[in-house]
């Protein structure tokens, strides 16, 4: 599409690669996030978590604690505020004697600082009446149900056709599994609040503040208007802080008992139990084939664990429903409460383990066809999505293997595996399609002309670091038909504009298409009035209900392609990504720049997720065995060459406004998965679960 | 908080009567370990006594060719330094191969090979560890245990020593020269640190109050063909799963010494003084290796989930190995 055909009009911002407003803010560290806002007698919080797997508090002995210098008040479930009972159960924190998992918080200590804070909490004594736990998830645990539904709304099974019709050339049927992973931002969940005359005010490491603020309404039985929660500058979430997280509740009432600013910031070490994981997913994939490559019948089943506290169902068999049509179709999930931490979203939930699984599986697939895995995609190509039977707004899946298949050399490929050495090195590459579904929410802004020339944008967007500000001063920009330099966008403050969260990749699209709308009344109403302006300027308010959430006839989601080479050592089982290469089709992309760090961001996640990324499960503890970030393995910069990101300018008039579909996420899908089976393609072994670490690949090597 | 007091100690002596007026005092080094352990409430010193500031920063060559290292050296001035890449490769191949930049910039010679383990029951106060708390039980013998030791481990304790820098120093040889009440004394690196028997809570044979003041570099492995080969989940900033460290020196298809140590495969840099002495006079071939190396991992009892270190170690060692044999690699 070019700018002339733009919606937007004569503007050329969206689609340069503008410069990240905040850039140089946080290179120079003058950002200041949530843990960052010294106030006067601002106070410290320190929790304390449980150190059994599942049983009742009995008593809480806090003397030794309140003796030591500096401390201010313990909170535990006797004394801390009630709360009224929230619709996520993780944030009732403090309410009741109940110990769901190891790591839930038991009490808060909170004192003049952070130092007294940690070694009071040390001291606290807490007794429990233990119960026997069981937090190993099996496919054939004897408690897995099918939930009513799953992560996203979607139905947990869904099934076309009948089983066994077709004759089929080749078949697979093969378990994958996808161990529990973490999050990681790189700030933690941090929250400082401070009540001042009724009003409570929060900063918030959030994904959403408007979220935040009426969480904390609610469990504070409050009007939001005496709520602000502020979001300027928020280190990572990936998911973990889409919703508010405890911290921001035990601040506020730490501020409310203690009678000051309280700041409660967890320790790394807390997070793996606190904040949410992406819960492991135990998959079994059946894949049949006629002799011309065309699907006869798809199964996607899954089995997950959720905690005792809450049912969160990874929808990981969701993308089948999306990628490929047979005639006989099935995709199932079974869950297991278990006295596990609580899961939650983790950068593409759903997508990102069911589609490692579904990619590996047609890998197989050609594999045993003796086809080529592109050609085998493109023959497998649905005309309408296979689930709904809806036409797709726009599918260029085909586009992106053919165009990633042409830059990454595919052509050259000898298909044998274990047909290519370097010395001791075997090398192999893989490919895997992506999918990622467009998610749009309303929202509101306002748009405001100075009489100086200059432009206002306020929404209570998030920029969880990925430019969000900049890009909707972008969309601001064309849609007033100004210069970029012109507009201001004030973000990350519920006195803004409310807004939905940064979150599902549906950020740019819910917040642009608000911020669209007012920029184009306020351009009307501008040029209704001619002369100078007011002082306070004229705006234009806008709120999307109605419009960014009707229901569309189309299947409307971004695509992909990912192409990897590996080197797997043969000494010691060392895998290595040579190169990553994804093309991706997201329609209109507004920000070269941002768009392709969320797309490189994404794939770089991916290979951590298929080479480095697990978190163990301590059977006997019942925690996450990983504590920090020298034992939770995110990818270096050394595990990190070679990766590029394309995409392909689709032009889709069923999305928003900007003509974008969503880019936070649509990279770590699939990425894995190519990785995986280069891996196959250069051992000749197929490794069946993440991560493809040393000890695993050197044991099947070396056999 | 805990407080403690905050000793800067001008000179050696300096330091050993401050520690020696402090019961429970340490000595800080870089503190990239140290300090870690004390947030984490592992360590609870009442006194750090700082020594990183006294003049033990320069690495000497003395009149016998040896190089003598001094303990507040930090890890990547040592790795940089010219004689060390020159006549250690080894040292400065597997000092580069530990932690980050950040890390090695601050990290000292002294605190490297004072690290604990990176065990994650050591680091958590609420889970047991007869290393932090004799007798409280090893929650790792049956927990989770894929990096822990397949070597000289005991029922008491199966962590791993952490440092790569130590494996090159036991394969070279080097003696570590300590300073305490009693005076200087020094102890081959290779029994300066100890097997964990039934005293886990013991990392190494120092004495209570003793400083380590330097590292000696022998003459004698100087300029000798070496390397440092570590296996890991990730490409750098990552504990080994295996590694080795080699010096090998080669006459006429013969080995005329050779010295052999593994990391991350026992509670110790293991020295592989079984297969140096199978292999000390014999032919430098891979064959040869693979029987020298096989020898020395005969003694490895893997726990439920290690077993994959015997042959990783047996693979990297004998490519290493044969890398530095004349001739050997086909």
């Amino acid at each position: 599409m070019s700018h002339e055909d733009s919606p937007l009009g004569a503007g050329r911002a969206l689609g340069a690669p503008a410069e990240r407003r905040e850039g140089h803010l946080k290179v120079t560290g003058r950002a200041r996030y949530a843990a960052e806002h010294p106030m006067p007698e601002r106070a410290h919080a320190w929790p304390v978590p449980a150190t059994v797997a599942r049983g009742r508090v009995t008593a809480v002995d806090v003397e030794e604690a309140l003796r030591l210098p500096g401390v201010l008040t313990v909170l535990t479930h006797e004394n801390a505020p009630r709360v009224a009972e929230p619709d996520d159960p993780t944030l009732a924190v403090l309410q009741d004697p109940r110990v769901p998992h190891r790591g839930w918080y038991v009490a808060l200590v909170v004192a003049e600082t952070l130092e007294a804070a940690r070694a009071a909490a040390a001291a606290v004594r807490v007794e429990y009446a233990v119960e026997d736990h069981d937090v190993t998830l099996t496919a054939d645990h004897p408690e897995a149900y099918e939930p009513e539904n799953v992560n996203g709304e979607h139905p947990t099974r869904r099934e076309h056709g009948r089983p066994g019709g077709a004759d089929a050339a080749a078949r697979v049927d093969v378990v994958y599994e996808v161990p529990p992973l973490h999050n990681h931002p790189m700030e933690p969940h941090a929250s400082t609040a401070h009540w001042d005359q009724g009003h409570l005010t929060v900063y918030c490491s959030s994904q959403g503040g408007t979220t935040v603020r009426d969480t904390l309404a609610a469990l504070f039985e409050m009007d939001g208007e005496h709520i602000t929660v502020i979001a300027e500058h928020v280190g990572g979430g990936f998911g973990s802080k889409g919703t508010p997280r405890p911290d921001v509740v035990l601040a506020a009432m730490a501020a409310r008992v203690s009678g000051r600013p309280v700041t409660v910031a967890f320790p790394r070490s807390h997070l793996a139990a606190v904040v949410g994981h992406r819960a492991p997913t135990l998959h079994r994939v059946g894949l049949a084939a006629a002799a011309d490559g065309r699907l006869t019948s798809l199964s996607h089943e899954i089995t997950t664990h959720t905690s005792r506290v809450k049912e969160f169902v990874e929808q990981a068999a969701v993308p089948a429903r999306v990628m490929y049509g047979a005639p006989h179709h099935l995709t199932v999930h079974r869950v297991v409460r278990l006295d596990v931490p609580t899961p939650s979203w983790m950068r593409a939930p759903g997508e990102a383990p069911g589609m490692y699984a579904l990619e590996s599986a047609v890998d197989e697939l050609a594999t045993a066809l003796g086809r080529d895995p592109v050609e085998l995609r493109i023959v497998n190509e649905p005309e309408r999505e296979p689930d709904s039977g809806k036409p797709f707004s726009s599918r260029h899946v085909v586009d992106c293997l053919r165009e990633g298949a042409r830059r990454f050399g595919w052509d050259a490929r000898d298909s044998r595996p274990r047909s290519r050495a370097e010395g001791p090195l075997l090398i192999g590459t893989g490919v895997a399609s992506a999918t990622y579904p467009v998610l749009v929410s309303p929202s509101t802004a306002q748009a405001r002309a100075l009489p100086d020339g200059g432009f206002v944008v306020r929404v209570n967007a998030t920029d969880i670091g990925t430019g969000a500000r900049t890009v909707l001063a972008q969309v601001a920009a064309d849609a007033l038909g100004v210069p970029l330099a012109r507009v201001r966008t004030e973000v990350g403050s519920s006195d803004l504009p409310a807004a939905p969260l940064a979150g599902g990749s549906s950020g740019t699209a819910s917040w642009g298409w608000a911020v669209h709308q007012a920029c184009t009344a306020l351009a009307a109403k501008l040029a209704d009035h001619p002369g100078s302006l007011p002082d306070e300027g004229i705006s234009a308010d806008a709120d999307t209900t109605g419009t960014a959430d009707a229901d569309s006839p189309y299947a409307r989601h971004a695509f992909g392609a990912h192409f990897a080479e590996v080197a797997v050592d043969t000494v010691t089982g060392e895998v290595r990504v040579r190169r990553l290469l994804g093309v991706y089709a997201a329609g209109r992309i507004l920000n070269a720049r941002t768009a392709r760090s969320q797309f490189v961001g994404g794939m770089v996640m991916g290979l951590g997720m298929a080479l480095t990324e697990h978190s163990t499960m301590d059977a006997a503890f019942g925690d996450f065995a990983e504590s920090d970030l020298a034992s939770y393995h995110v990818p270096a910069h050394a595990d990190v060459s070679g990766v590029e990101a394309h995409w392909i300018e689709e032009d889709d008039p069923h999305l928003n406004p900007m003509g974008s579909k969503g880019v936070g996420e649509i990279g770590i899908v699939g990425s894995a998965a190519a990785i995986g089976n280069a891996v196959y393609h250069a051992t000749g072994v197929r490794f069946r679960a993440l991560p493809l670490t040393p000890d695993k690949v050197l044991t099947a090597l070396t056999g | 908080m805990k407080p403690f007091a905050y000793v800067r100690a001008a000179d050696v002596d300096e330091a050993t009567r401050a520690f020696a007026a402090h019961p429970g005092a340490r000595y800080l080094g870089g503190g990239t370990n140290l300090v870690d352990l004390m947030k984490l409430g592992v360590e609870q010193p009442s006194a750090l006594i700082d020594v990183s500031r006294l003049p033990l920063d320069a690495v000497e060559e003395r009149d016998d060719g040896s190089l003598r290292v001094g303990a507040a050296v930090r890890n990547s001035d040592l790795a940089a330094h010219p004689l060390v890449r020159d006549r250690y490769p080894v040292l400065s191949q597997a000092l580069l191969a530990g932690a980050s930049g950040q890390l090695r910039n601050a990290a000292t010679t002294g605190g490297n090979l004072l690290q604990r383990t990176r065990c994650p029951y050591f680091q958590d106060l609420s889970k047991p560890c007869n290393k932090r708390a004799p007798g409280s039980g090893c929650g790792a013998l049956d927990g989770v245990h894929r990096d822990h030791a397949v070597l000289g481990h005991s029922e008491h304790c199966v962590a791993t020593h952490p440092s790569d820098m130590a494996v090159a120093l036991a394969a070279l040889d080097a003696r570590v020269e300590l300073h305490g009440e009693q005076g200087p004394r020094d102890v081959p690196v290779g029994a300066f640190h100890r097997l964990p028997g039934d005293r886990p809570e013991q990392d190494t044979v120092i004495r209570p109050g003793e400083l380590i003041t330097s590292v000696v570099l022998p003459a004698a492995r100087a300029g000798l063909p070496s390397a440092y080969r570590k296996a890991r989940d990730r490409a750098s900033y990552a504990f080994a799963l295996a590694s080795v460290a080699v010096v090998l020196r080669v006459s006429e298809g013969t080995v005329a010494d050779v010295g052999i140590a593994f990391g991350a495969l026992a509670h110790r840099p293991w020295r592989a003084e079984r297969a140096e002495e199978a292999l000390r006079g014999g032919p430098a071939t891979p064959a040869a290796f693979a029987r020298a190396v096989d020898l020395e991992l005969a003694a490895a009892r893997p726990l439920r989930d290690n077993a994959y270190k015997v042959p990783l170690a047996r693979n990297i060692a004998v490519d290493v190995l044969t890398r530095l044999a004349p001739g050997a690699a086909t």
